[in-house]
């Protein structure tokens, strides 16, 4: 891969402050490029293909460390942060999207509110084994009702004594199938829309969890979308994050930074998109010369890089933000929107160059064609992340 | 027991190699430079023996040349290795594997290591000759090009496994002794994230050529008594012919062409 000239990237400029990734970033990112062209690459077809969930990949990428990067130290993961996160995602979203979200909502939309949310009791109970991948996890926001309007959702917890009961159904939960922790968004007071969600921690094992349909999917095959029904789910208050008619704040929160690990898939997938392209290029002949030689595809090239770059340097930032505990909200809205986009017209440049055999699934870049069309949709839509952006520019009208 | 591994930081096996404008070295720019692939299975091979014993054996692992080889260290203590040595100063450059090894004898003598462990060869100049100098200038006994490794139960000597003509060979040394590691010795493992954070903490000892009882004539280019006069790439691949035709037709062209232009068969 020494075409790639990103891994060599060190230093980000921000007016005039530099800052240069550290040994250690290197070295998960290298890690993490290792293990994805070793150990993932090799699969990620056959898995897309097949439909498998790549279980023996995520639970060796847990003994590694890749599931507890957010986790503290005194709970059994490395909290390096943010922006090694996004290092790694992007190289594991580089070979296989499915693999990489699995990574990114383990890290970002559970394991980081149990962090930020969770009381010592629970943090003790789940983080230690949420950091090695012993337990996988998912989280439950969306509804059949209820997708860019969440704060619509209807699930209920009725209190009960020391208990609440859940009733209600969950829509297109990644890992959801395999997932043995899901955090679950419910209604515990209908009388407010926001501020009547709160956030539970439940487990598979609980009577009344019932794993649903799994979804068949354009892209993302090799992930486990599935819908979580409960059914007079019965659980302590104990198992509360942040207290009840928190739900909602935490939601918004989280998804900030899941954000950003979905733009890191976005780069990811956009990269891999280039890579086979230059490979094509090179190797391609038409009218007797590479097709590299052609301005059409050079002019492609060009502009895919530069975009990539660009989308790359957002996520950076972005990351760089969170871990320095700044407001990020909008740069994570930002980076998503554009990566996303980035993703896409990349795909889409990409099965253009390799024509008629870019079409086939004998090619990577069907399955990244395939794969990026999610990064546009999930974890807020390119519309809501534009609505995010606009109201942190307009907050006089707000 | 002290197992020290030793290193070679070469360039990245896919990368580009350009010889350099004197025609003597490599051109350096651009290139992407990873641990000697051979070195990786010495570093396993030494974890496994630390892990296999649980005693209080350490790994030390020790890299020649500029400060670049300190991140294949940093990898190395990020997989497991307990302490590194950066051998590192202008007067080592140039040197050949006698002059080098000459340098590598001073540094891991004073370390009294049981077991010296390094790759068979590096990817990159494929001398093969360092280690093996080596163990001449620590009067160590040698098992090169090993694929399998036993450490007797009393810890007083190994067994080498070695690929020989027709079948395998077992070597048994007592130790210390030294051991260059072949493809298939083991499967090495990934660095950790918590052992990249681990390895975040430790120091890299750097030993320069004060440091070591040599004097600048026996180092690096002044102390080589051979020196690589030229590099050549190889010849560009002749164009590929495409032979038309149905399945026969080409067959009996391949097999003409084969017989009378190429002379292979």
């Amino acid at each position: 891969m020494s075409r790639r000239l990103h891994g060599e990237v060190q230093t980000i400029k921000e007016g005039i402050v530099q800052f240069t990734l550290t040994d250690e970033q290197r070295l998960i990112q290298q890690t993490a490029r290792e293990f994805a062209d070793n150990e993932v690459a090799p699969v990620a077809d056959r898995h897309d293909r097949e439909g498998k969930f790549p279980l023996e990949l995520i639970k060796k990428l847990g003994r590694m460390g890749f599931l507890g990067m957010l986790i503290p130290e005194a709970y059994g993961g490395t909290a390096v942060g943010n922006l090694c996160l996004v290092l790694a995602l992007e190289e594991l979203n580089r070979v296989c999207a499915s693999t990489g979200v699995t990574v990114s909502v383990h890290n970002s939309l559970v394991s980081a509110p149990i962090v930020h949310w969770g009381s010592e009791a629970i943090k003790r109970k789940y983080l230690p084994r949420l950091a090695t991948g012993e337990l996988l996890s998912a989280y439950a926001l969306s509804e059949p009702g209820s997708g860019s309007d969440a704060a619509g959702l209807v699930t209920g917890a009725v209190r009960d004594g020391n208990d609440y009961v859940l009733n209600g159904t969950k829509n297109f939960i990644t890992t959801g199938a395999e997932a043995d922790v899901a955090i679950v968004m419910a209604r515990t007071d209908p009388s407010h829309k926001t501020r009547g969600i709160t956030a539970f921690v439940l487990e598979r094992d609980m009577k009344g969890y019932v794993v649903g349909k799994k979804e068949d999917k354009l892209g993302l095959r090799a992930s486990s979308t599935v819908q979580l029904v409960f059914e007079d789910l019965r659980v302590p208050a104990s198992q509360i994050l942040g207290g009840e008619g928190m739900g909602f704040k935490i939601a918004m929160h989280t998804l900030d930074g899941g954000r950003i690990g979905i733009a890191a898939q976005a780069v990811g997938i956009a990269q891999a998109c280039l890579d086979a392209s230059i490979k094509y290029a090179e190797e391609r002949e038409a009218f007797q010369q590479p097709i590299g030689k052609f301005q059409a595809i050079q002019w492609k090239l060009a502009d895919m890089a530069t975009r990539i770059e660009a989308a790359r340097f957002l996520v950076y930032n972005a990351a760089r933000l969170k871990d320095a505990g700044q407001p990020h909200g909008k740069e994570a809205a930002m980076a998503k929107l554009f990566a996303s986009e980035t993703a896409n017209d990349a795909a889409r440049d990409a099965v253009q160059i390799h024509g008629g055999a870019g079409y086939l699934e004998d090619f990577p870049v069907e399955r990244h064609f395939r794969d990026a069309r999610i990064t546009e949709i999930y974890e807020g839509t390119s519309e809501i992340q534009r609505l995010v952006i606009a109201r942190h520019l307009l907050k006089n009208l707000s | 027991m002290k197992i020290v591994v030793l290193l070679k930081s070469v360039p990245d096996t896919e990368s580009k190699i350009r010889i350099a404008g004197d025609g003597t070295s490599i051109d350096g720019q651009g290139l992407k430079y990873i641990m000697n692939p051979y070195d990786e299975f010495a570093v396993e091979e030494g974890l496994r023996i630390k892990e296999r014993l649980k005693d209080d054996t350490t790994v030390v692992v020790v890299a020649m040349g500029p400060d670049r080889v300190v991140d294949v260290l940093r990898t190395a203590l990020a997989m497991g290795a307990d302490d590194a040595v950066h051998v590192g100063d202008p007067a080592f450059e140039g040197g050949d594997a006698q002059a080098n090894a000459r340098v590598l004898a001073e540094v891991v003598r004073p370390l009294n290591a049981d077991l010296v462990l390094g790759g068979k060869q590096g990817i990159d100049t494929d001398s093969a000759q360092t280690c093996a100098a080596l163990a001449e200038y620590l009067d160590l006994p040698q098992a090169l090009i090993v694929n399998e490794l036993t450490v007797a139960d009393d810890h007083k000597s190994v067994i080498a496994r070695r690929r020989v003509e027709g079948g395998d060979e077992l070597v048994a040394m007592t130790l210390p002794a030294l051991v260059t590691a072949e493809k298939g010795l083991n499967e090495p493992r990934y660095a950790s994230l918590p052992g990249i954070m681990k390895a975040k903490k430790k120091e890299i000892r750097k030993v320069t050529l004060a440091d070591l009882p040599l004097k600048p004539g026996q180092v690096g280019a002044a102390g080589s008594k051979s020196k690589v006069i030229r590099y050549h790439n190889l010849p560009d691949r002749p164009a590929v012919k495409m032979i038309a035709g149905d399945a026969g037709q080409q067959a009996k062209e391949l097999a003409r062409l084969l017989r009378e232009e190429a002379k292979v068969i």
